[in-house]
């Protein structure tokens, strides 16, 4: 008998279906089972952040998440930013802003940001600074991150106007 | 032509802090240094840079070195 | 070199402008692929057996039950690895390096891997190999590491640079000695002398993606490598070299890389995973975890500094020295040499000594981080300027400027500087806003100098039009931090078209001849070069084309933004010929039109930083934030500004981090004690502020564009400007980096009970 768990969840909007032992972390699975390689791993303890995702629209860590226990829920991945085939605002801000100098770390930013910005959409930058202290970059000293998010939390609002 | 040592170099040459070399390029420069201090060919293989009036060369053994150039042997250098 | 610099502050049509990045889309989108990112059909998964010993002898390991695992297809030991270096040390200490051969060197040094059909199963493997240890002395302190009851390490490192040659092995591979003048009638002249001694700990470059390879070897000796790496060309020659490959037979394939900084230029497990693959016959994927990074890749060396600087009454500096020693992990290296050719670098010494010791201890085995050697070396030398300049009675900067390197002085490691930026970065400094901001209790600023040389190295380009005028150029020096964009920038420049036709990419290296690794803040610098030339070559195709076109001599053509043109009044009723229409006809003139070039650049020019730094120090909690924070550097032609700010901005990041954070913690047994992001503390976006830069460009003169290397410079600064700013907001000089919160309280602790002391006594 198999020792995998068949696990029917929603990524993304779109229902998918994978199998995968208990012990296998949500990390694994997205990369590995489903071919979903946006999110990285960066450390596999929950430090770095590139490995965000959101479950039921709240921000984890999917090293720290069983696969199993996708079942059911629906997960936001970086793959499910771009509407119609286009760029979502903090996408294009974070080309347009230099906010990315390797990219290691860009998905697990931009889900990160928008987990912010979908409940925040006018932050300081303090409010910024501490809701993205979960993701780690090495490459930009964060500067042009922080003004990327700032410039799309100002997008987001002129669209909802509209 | 002088040719000023790098203090890491000088045991190769003797102690030395300058020697006196004709040479019209790198390499010239490098074959003669190797024939008259044989330990120099420890450094070389080590990996040797030359500075020609200020500015470095790594690798290019053809370059030229002008008459009057003010030349300095160290040691090949790295990055990050 | 004698370029035609006829370009160096030429009006620019593309450069300078702030064009978006061609590899933007695949990296918002996740998209892109990184080292883990790629399989192949029937691969395994590769895991590392890791010595849990800082020192130990191997007297057995016993695979043979890992070896009738279900699902296992190959362990290999040293056995594995015969060593064909024939001699050659470095490559020897490599090949020791990647495995061990008959001595666990360091806590997390591999001593046997295997290759199976999963991960689960690799791990079980794992645990049923056994290896029987005699534990060995070890030390893993730099200064403890050169005391004669030592434990030594290696019975054949007997110290270079001595003379006569020491007749007994120690744990001193080498000491070197740099300088001029006559240091002690230096300091006879001195008014006021100050001695000072300083430690720095060991950190790592912690790039956020761990080192990841896909390898597969075939029974015939051709071979591929899929590695994150930042020499795709380096580490193919090692591998082959390692492994008895052919070198081009082995193809290696830069996948995009997730933050390097000297860390991947150097091979660490791929050759296992070659390895490996070779004798399963199959490919191998192998994974670094976190931990494996921290315990097992390249971080930076930890130091023990003595400065000691004299100056008259006026502030000329009369003569100053350093003695350094820098512990290289387990293997010799070149970092004290690099420290003595950086260390005064800034300033116009004329009598000036500085010593360098190579170290060896039961760490990993040393990598360069990002100017490797030089920002322990300006702490200590950044640190006492201030303090010499409080005895002289003279503000930081002006002391500084007093005594500034300029065109004409001489460097530390010999020749004479050409023009340079570091006056200008400081006179920057002096008018800048944040010089005159207010400071309140607890809140302090310093200022600090940094210098790196930066190198050229072998490059070489292809470019080639298509049909329709577009254009790709293939590179062969990685892209680490957006260079792609810069280089089809330059390539637009010189062809004089706009910057959407050209379309860059890395090449493997199949394609391309060699290109020495980006390291060194060479890659916009050589690859740039390489590019202007390469166009230019087929420039001289297009004119060829057009003459042939027009049906006019070839020397009456020239080539003006993007189009040629027949000069000369009798031609004036001729068209001009854009790029596009001289491509679509390519066929019937000539075939393909392309350009290439292959050059040795040499000529990089040195970069100079000056960093200013608020911070606030918390008196109860020994808590430092910095509050502001500027870069000032010389770029020597900012080619893209955004990513030339990403630069300034990253490094100094990484400068603050090692300053006040990081640092790896060793127990008395010579394990490291946190090989993971939670408690080797990287700065987090709430800890730094918005970090201001401002671009200076005092053009190379060996360059076409002036290009000067940015990668590197503003990691020097950091540790010094920090402890300045410590001093003044505390009144407290910081001997000992990372200056975290413990050793800030114990120094506050420290200088209160002294001056408790002072005014009981």
């Amino acid at each position: 008998m198999s020792n995998a768990v068949l696990v029917s969840t929603t990524i993304n909007g779109d229902t998918v279906e994978f199998a995968c032992p208990a012990d296998e972390v949500l990390l694994d699975s997205l990369r590995d089972r489903v071919g979903l390689t946006g999110v990285k791993e960066g450390c596999g303890t929950g430090d770095c952040g590139a490995c965000s995702v959101t479950l039921d629209g709240e921000l984890v860590c999917s090293c720290l998440v069983l696969g199993v226990e996708a079942d059911g829920r629906a997960i936001g991945t970086v793959e499910g930013l771009t509407e119609n085939g286009d760029l979502h605002p903090l996408q294009q801000n974070f080309i347009d802003h230099a906010a990315l100098q390797c990219g290691i770390c860009t998905p697990g930013f931009l889900v990160a940001a928008k987990a912010l910005l979908d409940r925040n959409p006018n932050p300081t930058e303090t409010e910024i600074r501490y809701a993205l202290a979960g993701n780690l970059c090495r490459c930009t000293g964060y500067d042009k991150i922080v003004r990327a998010v700032q410039a799309s939390a100002k997008d987001l609002r002129k669209a909802k106007k509209r | 032509m002088l040719v000023s040592l790098n203090g890491a170099l000088r045991a190769a040459a003797g102690g030395q802090d300058s020697v006196n070399i004709e040479a019209s390029t790198i390499r010239q420069l490098i074959e003669r240094l190797v024939d008259r201090y044989p330990a120099m060919a420890g450094e070389v293989d080590k990996g040797i840079a030359v500075a020609i009036d200020g500015v470095v060369y790594r690798d290019d053994w053809t370059q030229r070195i002008p008459e009057n150039a003010e030349v300095f042997l160290m040691p090949r250098i790295a990055g990050g | 070199m004698a370029h035609d610099n006829s370009y160096t502050g030429q009006k620019f049509q593309v450069i300078g402008n702030r064009f978006a990045r061609p590899d933007g889309v695949d990296k918002v989108t996740g998209r892109a692929r990184y080292g883990a990112d790629a399989n192949a059909p029937g691969q395994l998964v590769a895991r590392v057996l890791r010595s849990p010993h800082a020192h130990a002898r191997i007297k057995k390991i016993d695979t043979s039950k890992a070896e009738k695992l279900s699902g296992v297809k190959a362990v290999i030991t040293s056995d594995d690895l015969p060593d064909l270096t024939g001699g050659n040390r470095g490559m020897t200490d490599i090949l020791e390096n990647c495995m061990a051969r008959g001595r666990a060197l360091y806590d997390g040094h591999a001593v046997a891997a295997v290759a199976a059909i999963d991960e689960q199963t690799a791990r079980k493997a794992l645990k049923l190999i056994k290896v029987t240890y005699q534990m060995l002395p070890h030390v893993t302190d730099v200064d403890e590491a050169m005391q004669p009851e030592a434990p030594v390490i290696h019975d054949w490192v007997f110290t270079g640079g001595m003379e006569p040659k020491p007749t007994k092995p120690s744990n001193v591979a080498n000491r070197t000695e740099m300088g001029h003048g006559d240091v002690d009638a230096g300091f006879a002249a001195a008014d006021v002398i100050v001695e000072r001694s300083y430690k720095t700990e060991q950190t790592h470059q912690g790039y956020i993606e761990p080192h990841a390879c896909l390898a597969s070897v075939n029974p015939d000796g051709s071979a591929e490598l899929w590695v994150t790496t930042q020499g795709p060309f380096s580490y193919r020659n090692v591998c082959a070299g390692l492994l008895g490959l052919d070198i081009a037979k082995l193809k290696v394939t830069a996948s995009e890389i997730g933050g390097g900084f000297g860390g991947k230029t150097h091979v660490w497990a791929e050759p296992l995973a070659l390895a490996l693959s070779r004798k399963a016959n199959r490919p191998v994927k192998l994974v670094m975890t976190r931990e494996e990074v921290f315990r097992a890749t390249g971080p930076t060396a930890s130091t023990s500094i003595d400065v000691k600087i004299g100056a008259k009454k006026n502030g000329e500096i009369t003569a100053a020295t350093l003695d350094m020693r820098y512990q290289g992990g387990a293997f010799p290296g070149i970092w004290g040499m690099l420290g003595c050719m950086t260390g005064f670098a800034c300033y116009d010494i004329k009598n000036q000594r500085s010593v360098g010791w190579d170290v060896i201890v039961n760490r990993p085995k040393v990598a360069a981080y990002r100017a490797p050697s030089a920002p322990m070396a300006a702490f200590a030398v950044e640190s006492t300027m201030d303090i010499v300049a409080g005895e002289v009675g003279m503000d930081a900067v002006d002391f500084r400027l007093k005594n500034v390197a300029r065109e004409g002085s001489q460097a530390p490691y010999g020749p004479i500087f050409g023009p340079i930026g570091i006056e200008s970065a400081l006179q920057e400094v002096k008018k800048h806003p944040q010089m005159k901001a207010r400071l309140k209790k607890n809140q302090g600023r310093g200022v600090a100098c940094g210098f790196w040389f930066n190198i050229g190295g072998q490059t070489c380009v292809d470019l080639n039009i298509g049909e329709d005028g577009t254009v790709n150029l293939a590179v062969g020096t990685v892209d680490v931090g957006g260079a792609r964009s810069s280089l089809g920038m330059i390539a637009a420049e010189e062809l004089g078209i706009s910057y959407d036709d050209v379309k860059v990419h890395v090449a493997d290296t199949a394609s391309l001849g060699h290109n020495d690794t980006t390291e060194g803040s060479r890659g916009t610098f050589s690859s740039g070069m390489a590019a202007i030339f390469a166009a230019r070559d087929a420039i001289e195709v297009l004119k060829d084309r057009a003459a042939q076109m027009l049906d006019v001599p070839r020397d009456a053509i020239v080539w003006e933004k993007g189009e040629a043109r027949a000069k000369g009044t009798q031609y004036s009723n001729l068209p001009k010929l854009s790029l596009r229409e001289i491509a679509a006809k390519a066929a019937r003139t000539g075939g393909p039109i392309a350009g290439h070039n292959e050059v040795t650049a040499d000529g990089a020019g040195v970069a100079f930083a000056a960093h200013i730094c608020d911070v606030e120090v918390d008196p109860e909690t020994g808590l430092t934030r910095v509050l502001r924070y500027t870069v000032i550097q010389d770029a020597g032609k900012a080619i893209h500004p955004d990513y030339v700010e990403g630069q300034f901005q990253g490094a100094a990041a990484q400068g603050i981090g090692w300053g006040l954070n990081e640092e790896y913690v060793y127990g008395e047994d010579g394990r490291l004690q946190n090989p993971g992001f939670l408690d080797y503390r990287i700065p987090v976006c709430s800890d730094l502020p918005f970090i201001d830069t401002k671009i200076l460009e005092v053009p190379n003169p060996n360059h076409p564009y002036g290009i000067r290397g940015v990668g590197e410079a503003s990691i020097v600064p950091p540790l010094g400007a920090i402890g300045n700013a410590i001093a003044n907001a505390t009144g407290v000089r910081m001997h000992h980096v990372p200056m975290s919160p413990v050793r800030v309280l114990d120094a506050l602790d420290q200088a209160e009970a002294s001056e408790s002391q002072v005014s009981a006594g």
